[in-house]
Parts: structure tokens; sequence; C-alpha cells
């Protein structure tokens, strides 16, 4: 290997790494304040990406009638909650927010020339019809069994899991697709070519992480959250709706989700299945940071990236399975300095 | 009905059925069931692990893959014999396995799960990129099974081998729960008692997913030689998840709910494979959409799955049968020496606690010896409860030395204090709910049996076995349980479920007996005969520490008193003296001011 292709695999493993961390930040944030392991996250990925694709080419979201199904699921099943309750009052606000809402959203959309809209407003629309399902997949998989043990939350992580990808095969069909990127073209520095894409990339990749950070530490509801990941219990006796963080916390995982597939899509073709492997990447990042700790899974997932990129190139056909074997090494040390757990002395 | 459909006759119904379905059946019917008898085998393993033990796994359709695996390129490359490569395939299943297992379950539950979820992506891309193995093409021409000079070539034989291994599998399933060991992995998820009583958790969670993996190697294996061809496709992470799914909607605590959850999703797929996309008019995965759906649906109205709530219809029959139950008389079990009557059992040498900057316990001392009661008492928040925990390594001190029989014990786990001889019982109730009385309090006796679970599994443990439970009968009947030995723990008033406590504590045969709120709870009547046992068992010699807020109980019954207060020793002396000490009762009628 000579330095100019060392240089350019490291650019790759930069590149996706920074699509690693973003992912595994959003994992570590749900799973801290739902104890929710979200093995969907990668389909937002795909989600995301597809969906801008079929906006930059004209076509209607196809994932539309999705957020309208599950709109109108999630104002039935508060619905009925609210009237059980005897806060009729809540009604009205509950069908508009849940079911109406998306349903204008669809009108819209339709009225709109979508292939002539300018790039960020396509990113717009894009995000529009894939960020809700973020709330909504809470709301109807996940609150019902909020207080349920790690384990029965992850097999119903799973599931919707299932879900999604069988959709997204019946949303996106079985053929990949790319977008055009933010920019055309890159620039040479030395013996290297950067696209300017992987600008945008690890540029827009850190913006969003620094915006994370600034959210947790300085907006009042950053620091709900913080507050539920450290102490549920302590953070609803102080007012904090559990449910409200649980829906916060998964519309920034679906909103860092989609946006990441949009940054990727450009630069490789993604699938309707091509989520799932980038998620679980983004979890080995997140599991070298002990699903605990933010600054440690960034850290993880940019090492996942470089890893994958020059073992893609001695290996390849073993790259998957050298990036998915970096996590014994990780559980094995953390393994030998845990002393005692007891998380599941449950009653 | 209820009279004739016993469990026993059901099942030698279903054995007939089953019997009779490759003589009677058309091929379609035969092949799935042979695939109905093959998941069930894995979903069983998953029981096994998921709804026993409370762990899971999503790469046991790798393990299913290690053993066809093993066994196509063994037998094609090196002409080894299949039963060989059995053998092989096995061990190197249990390799894997305890090194996994080594690997993750010393950490929180999740990450035996998300280490399975790697192991089996790697394997996947391991079968499809080894030349030696076909890569994606696969093996093919595995030679067929040889049992005693009989040919198993087609499947309508091989159905015999595959149900005949599963059938053997879930009754010595069975056997290996319904014993010592079996018990023990039936509390794993309470793992500070089953600790407490002695039990090595780690091991018994090592040896449920070395089970579940095997179980799955040996599907495999028999997938292998039922059709004769194996690529990698059966064997993706998609398919670890399917096994879960079939494990989690049967009903992931019954051996049966495998059967059942086997079953419903292998005929469900068939029939949605046909239908959804005519129904829909596209393509797509919708067996998988229909999958995760029912799924959710399941965890959230039925946790325990599909199969209980069926057995459930049939409740009469159950009852019936565990009503006729009775305990045989066995030998008794050993017992320990009891020391010299008044020697110093328990000593605690300025024993310190701190959680963070808080100081619960503060240069504690405290002496119990043999054939007396000590009673800690004190108002809430006195620490009395953290002090439990230190002495039973619970939750080990700060600072400070503590001896128990003369051994320095504040270093050891809870596990390693209970073999020395010390048990206790919780303030907050930890039984199984789900488990009999009976089975509980056996739990205590855990350490004075020695089968291990292949023993168990095969009926190898049964003098033991009876000897245990006669024990716990026995110490139950001490207690005035002896009417409730086969009532579920969970229908017991909780007054109740404390005495289960003490008396599985009594089954350890202990020196020293730590009881933390026993009376709470009790009615007059239950009170006294608490009190009344307490007082035999001192007569026999056992040193009883016990925290307790009913003072008629304490002062009628203890020896000695010392009370706490904010984490400091206030004082101590016999029950008399303390009634009368001004700055007890100040501490609890709160100052009188001049």
């Amino acid at each position: 290997m000579d330095s100019a292709v060392a240089l350019l695999l490291a650019q790759d493993g930069f590149t996706n790494g920074a699509i690693y961390a973003l992912l595994s930040l959003a994992l570590v944030l749900v799973f801290a304040v739902t104890r929710v392991i979200f093995i969907p996250q990668g389909e937002y990925v795909a989600y995301g990406a597809l969906t801008m694709a079929a906006v930059v080419t004209g076509q209607l979201p196809p994932t539309m009638w999705l957020v309208v199904t599950l709109g109108i699921a999630v104002a039935i099943v508060d619905g009925v909650v609210a009237v059980r309750e005897g806060a009729k009052s809540r009604l009205p606000l509950i069908i508009v927010k849940n079911a109406v809402l998306p349903i204008a959203a669809m009108v819209v959309v339709r009225l709109l020339p979508l292939k002539e809209l300018s790039y960020p407003l396509q990113v717009l629309v894009a995000l529009a019809f894939v960020v809700p399902l973020g709330p909504q997949v809470y709301r109807l998989a996940f609150q019902p069994v909020a207080e349920a043990s790690v384990l029965l939350l992850l097999i119903v992580s799973v599931a919707v899991h299932f879900m999604m990808v069988g959709m997204g095969l019946y949303f996106f069909g079985a053929e990949g697709a790319r977008i055009p990127p933010f920019t055309e073209g890159g620039l040479t520095l030395g013996a290297t070519f950067i696209q300017y894409q992987t600008i945008w990339i690890v540029g827009i990749a850190a913006l969003l992480i620094a915006g994370l950070a600034l959210f947790f530490e300085h907006s009042i509801y950053g620091k709900a959250l913080r507050a539920t990941a450290i102490n549920r219990t302590g953070a609803r006796l102080m007012g904090i709706s559990a449910d409200l963080a649980g829906k916060l916390c998964f519309t920034l995982a679906a909103l860092v989700g989609a946006f990441s597939g949009i940054l990727i899509a450009p630069i490789t073709t993604v699938y309707y299945d091509t989520g799932f492997l980038i998620g679980l990447k983004g979890f080995v990042g997140a599991i070298i940071g002990g699903l605990v700790s933010y600054p440690l899974a960034a850290a993880g997932s940019i090492l996942v990236g470089l890893l994958e990129s020059y073992s893609s190139f001695y290996a390849s056909a073993y790259k998957e399975v050298i990036v998915f074997t970096l996590i014994i090494p990780v559980l094995l040390y953390q393994s030998l300095t845990t002393k005692h757990v007891d998380d599941e002395d449950e009653h | 009905m209820a009279a004739y459909l016993t469990p026993n006759r059901a099942l030698i119904g279903f054995v007939l059925a089953l019997g009779l379905i490759p003589l009677l059946a058309g091929q379609f019917t035969v092949t799935i069931v042979n695939y109905i008898g093959l998941y069930a085998l894995v979903a069983l393993g998953l029981v096994l692990l998921t709804g026993i033990g409370g762990l899971t796994s999503f790469g046991q359709a790798a393990f299913v893959g290690l053993g066809a695996y093993a066994t196509a390129y063994l037998t094609t490359r090196h002409g080894m014999s299949p039963w060989g490569t059995l053998i092989v395939g096995m061990a190197v299943t249990t390799a894997i396995s305890l090194a996994l297992g080594f690997i993750t379950l010393r950490l929180s539950g999740h990450f035996l799960p998300l280490g399975t979820i790697a192991w089996g992506i790697s394997l996947y891309f391991i079968f499809g990129n080894l030349q030696a193995l076909g890569g994606h093409g696969g093996i093919d021409g595995i030679p067929s099974v040889d049992l005693f000079g009989l040919d198993l070539g087609n499947s309508r034989a091989f159905f015999y081998i595959i149900w005949a291994t599963l059938l053997a599998a879930i009754v010595t399933t069975q056997n290996m729960l319904d014993s010592r060991e079996g018990r023990a992995m039936r509390c794993l998820r309470a793992m500070t008692m089953t600790e407490a009583m002695g039990i090595n958790t780690l091991r018994y969670r090592m040896v449920l997913f070395m089970i579940a993996a095997q179980f799955a190697c040996v599907s495999g294996w028999l997938y292998a030689h039922l059709q004769r061809f194996v690529n990698p496709t059966p064997f993706s992470l998609g398919q670890g998840i399917e096994y879960l799914f079939m494990a989690v909607l049967g009903g992931a605590a019954t051996v049966w709910g495998a059967v059942f959850g086997a079953s419903a999703v292998s005929m469900l797929k068939e029939y949605l494979q046909d239908w959804l996309p005519k129904l829909l008019g596209a393509t797509g995965n919708f067996e998988n959409v229909v999958f995760g759906l029912l799924t959710i649906i399941v965890l959230h109205r039925a946790r325990d799955g599909v199969w209980p709530i069926l057995m459930r219809v049939f409740a009469s029959t159950v009852a019936q049968r565990d009503a006729a139950r009775s305990v045989e008389p066995a030998l008794p079990l050993p017992k320990r020496d009891v020391p010299e009557r008044g020697s110093d059992v328990l000593q605690v040498i300025n024993v310190t606690k701190r959680f963070g900057g808080l100081v619960a316990n503060n240069k504690m001392n405290l002496t119990v010896r043999a054939g007396e009661v000590m009673a800690l008492i004190g108002p809430n928040g006195a620490g009395k409860s953290t002090l439990f925990n230190c002495i039973s390594g619970v939750n080990p001190p700060t600072e400070g030395e503590i001896r128990f029989m003369g051994q320095r014990i504040e270093q050891l786990g809870s596990r390693e204090i209970a073999k020395l001889g010390m048990s206790r019982s919780f303030q907050h109730v930890r039984l199984n709910q789900d488990m009999t009385v009976l089975e509980n309090a056996a739990i205590g006796a855990h350490l004075r049996g020695r089968k291990n679970f292949v023993q168990s599994a095969w009926r190898l443990d049964r003098e033991e076995e009876r000897r245990l439970l006669w024990e716990a009968a026995h110490q139950l009947q001490r207690c005035g349980l002896g009417e409730h030995l086969f009532d579920t723990c969970g229908s017991l008033p909780l007054g109740k479920q404390r005495i289960v406590e003490i008396a599985r504590a009594l089954c350890s045969d202990p020196t020293l007996l730590l009881l933390d709120e026993p009376a709470a709870g009790l009615r007059h009547l239950e009170k006294k005969a608490l009190a009344d046992l307490l007082d035999k068992l001192r007569g026999e010699g056992m040193a009883i520490l016990l925290v307790e807020h009913d003072m008629d109980f304490v002062m009628g019954l203890a020896d000695r008193v010392l009370v706490m207060e904010f984490g400091e020793f206030l004082a101590e002396g016999l029950p008399r003296e303390i009634q009368t000490n001004p700055k007890v009762l100040e501490a609890y009628l709160g100052g009188v001011d001049e």
C-alpha cells in the first residue's frame, strides 16, 4: 500500500466513521433514556436515503401512507386513553396532532413540484415523512411496555426491525438508489483528491454532534432527557414525563438516522436493507463506549470506520467479520473490569 | 372431559398421533413436521435461556450452522462417520459457547444478545466466504445417516430420528428443571437472593447458554443429514431472530411452548408466504411484517406467550395433579456440627459502610453467640439492613473486620459466606412467585446436594432429590406451612411469604440465622408461633440475629438488644435495660424539652 492509497482509505474510514458516530450517539441516547437497544436505528438511515431518492426524482415519498396510518393508530390509542381517563377535552388536540397533521402534510406534498424544489427543501420534505416514524414507533411499540425488562424491550426492538425491513422492501423495492451530492466535485490536496461530499459529511456530523451537546447542556428538554437517563424514577418525581422523554429521544434518533442516510446516499448505493449493518456498526461503536459514554462511543465509531476501510483493502471478504470481532476484546476488557452486576434483579 | 385428559394421557396421545404421520400423511406434511421438529429443538434451547434464565441470544442460527457445516465438511471432505461429526460439532459448539459466555455473561444481561448478534453475522460471512466450505454455493453430497445398519436416507424414516431427539430433549429438560440445579436456574433472575443461598449464578448462566447452543448444534446436524446439502442462507442472523420469535410467541418459560411456537411460526410462514402477496398484489417480505407485529402484540398482551393461555383452559386437570402430590419420606440430610453454646459465632468489629459521602454504618461493633437471639433495633433509616448486607456479604463493608466462626469474612462474597453456615432472609421478600412453596424452600438446601444437571436430566439424582425435598418439607412444617407445600408462593399472603423465607434459610442448616423483619405482616397468633420456633432453634444451639420493629416480639424473645440510630451505635443490653434507657426512649419517642 502506498501513501496515496493509505490516505484514500483513511478518508473513507473517517467518512463512514462519522456516520457511525452519529448513529452510536443516537443509540446511546435511546438506551440511556428508555433502556431500549434500538436495533431499527439503521432502518431510519435506509428510509431517509431512499425517501430522499424518491423526492429528488419527483416521486411522492413512499413512506407517507405509513406516516398517516401510524398517525391515525396513535390518535386512536391516545384517544382511547384520554376517554378512559375522562379527559375528552384532550381529544381534538390528539386528533389534530397525530392524524390531521400527517394527512395535511400529504396533501401539501402532492401539490408541491418536488423535482423543482431546491435541495435543502427536498431534504426537508424527505425528513418530514421519515422522522415522525420515530415517535410513532415509540408510542405504539415501546410505550406500552416501557417498564419491562431490557430483554423484553430488546425483543420488541428486533420485531420492529423485522417489520421495518419488510415494509422497506414494499415501499422502495429491491433496487438500490443514490442521490446527487450536496456539491459536485472535490478538491485536490497534495496527492489526494477529497470529494466535497466527504467534507459535508464530516462537517455536518461534527455540527450535529455539537448541536446535540448544546441541546443537552442548555435546553430544558435536553436537561430533562439527561435527568431521565440518570434516574428515571427521580426524573418522574420532578414532573418529567417518561413518555415525553421517550418520544423525544426516538424523534432525535429518527432525525439523526434519516439525516445520516441522506448524507451517505451520494457516496454509496443504499438498499432497503442496507441500514441494518450500518446501524450495527454504530452499535459496535456504542458498545466500545459501554453504551453509556458519548465521547467514547464517537471515538469507537471512528475506529470502526477506519478498521472497516483498511480491512476492505486487505481482506475485503472478511471485513464484516473483522469489524464485528472488534467487540470481543472490548467486551472482554469490560467483563474483566466489571465487578458485580445486579441489573436484572427484578420482581 | 377434564377427568379423562391428564397431562400424561395428552402426551401419549400426542406421541401416537405423531408416530402415524410418516405412515399416513403426504410428503408435504411430513416435510413441514420435520422442520417443526428441527425448529422446536432450537426454540427449546431459547426457552431455557430466555424464559428460565432471563438471557437471550440472537446467534442460535449460527450454532445450527456450526452443527450442519461440521458434519457437511467432515463427512464429504474427510469421510468421517456422521456420528463422529456429531461429537466434533458438539465439542466445538461447547467450546465456543463457553468462550462467548465467559466474555459476555459477567456483564449486564443485554451484552449476551449483542455479542451473539456479532457472532451470528460473523459466522454467516465466514460460511459464505471460506472456499473450503463451498462459499455461498455450499456443500452437497452429504451422506445419509446409518443407524444399526438401517439407512435413514428418506425423510419419512428421518422423521422418527428428529422427533425422538426432540422428545428426549424435552423430557430431559423437564427432568433437569425439576431438580436441585433446575431450581437454581429458575431463580437466576433474583441474583442477590440466589447468590446468598450459595448458588454460583454465573455458572448456571453459562450452563444454560451452553445447553441452548448444543440443542441448536444437534438441530443443525439433523438438518444437514435431512437435506443432504447445506449453504449459508438458513444460518443467517434473520433466522436466528426467527427462532427467538418462536420461543417468545409460544411461551418462553414453558418447554411445550417451544413446540407450539415452532409449529405456529412454521405453518403461518408457509401460508403467509403464499397468501399475502396475492392479497396485497405486490411482492415483499410481508410474513416478516406479520411476525414482527404478532410478536409485539403478544409481548404487549401476554408476556408469557400463547402456550400458558392455552394451558389455563385445561387448568383444572393440572390442578388435580398438583393436589395429589405428596412428599416422600427420606433419610435426613447430614447436619453441620453445632458450636459450643455461648461461644462467639459472629463478631463485627469497627465496621463502617459508606455510600459515596453518606455514612450508613459508622464503626459498628456487635457479637452474636451460639444459642442466643440478638436483636438489632432502631428507627427507620438507622442502617440495620445495611449492616445485615455487610455481614452476609451482599454489599461488603468499606472498613472494619467481620469474623464468622473465627474466620475473617468481610472480603468474601455472599456465596462463600453461605457455604460457611450463615443464612438470611430478606426484608423485601425474594421468592420465585411461580414456584411452589416447597421448591422455594428447597433452594435453601442447595449447598447440601451434589448431583449436577446432567445427572438430574437422566433422573440419577432421585435419592438425593427426595432427601432435599424431605428436608424442605420438614422445615416448612416446623414453620407452620405444612398445608401450603404445593401452593405457588405468589398465592400466599405476604406474612406467610416471609415465613417461607425463614424456612428456606433453615434448609441450609445454618449456624447463624439472620432475619430481616421476620414478624412484619404477621397476625398475633402467627407471631407467637414464630417466637416459639425461634426459641426452639435457640435451644438447639443456633445463633440468631434479627432486625425487628415489633417491640413486644423483640423484648419477649431476645437475649440481648442492640440499638442503632443514624448509622451509629446507641445502646446495648438486656431487653429490660434497653426499655428504660433514656437515650433509646429519646431516639424512639423524641426528646423531652426541659
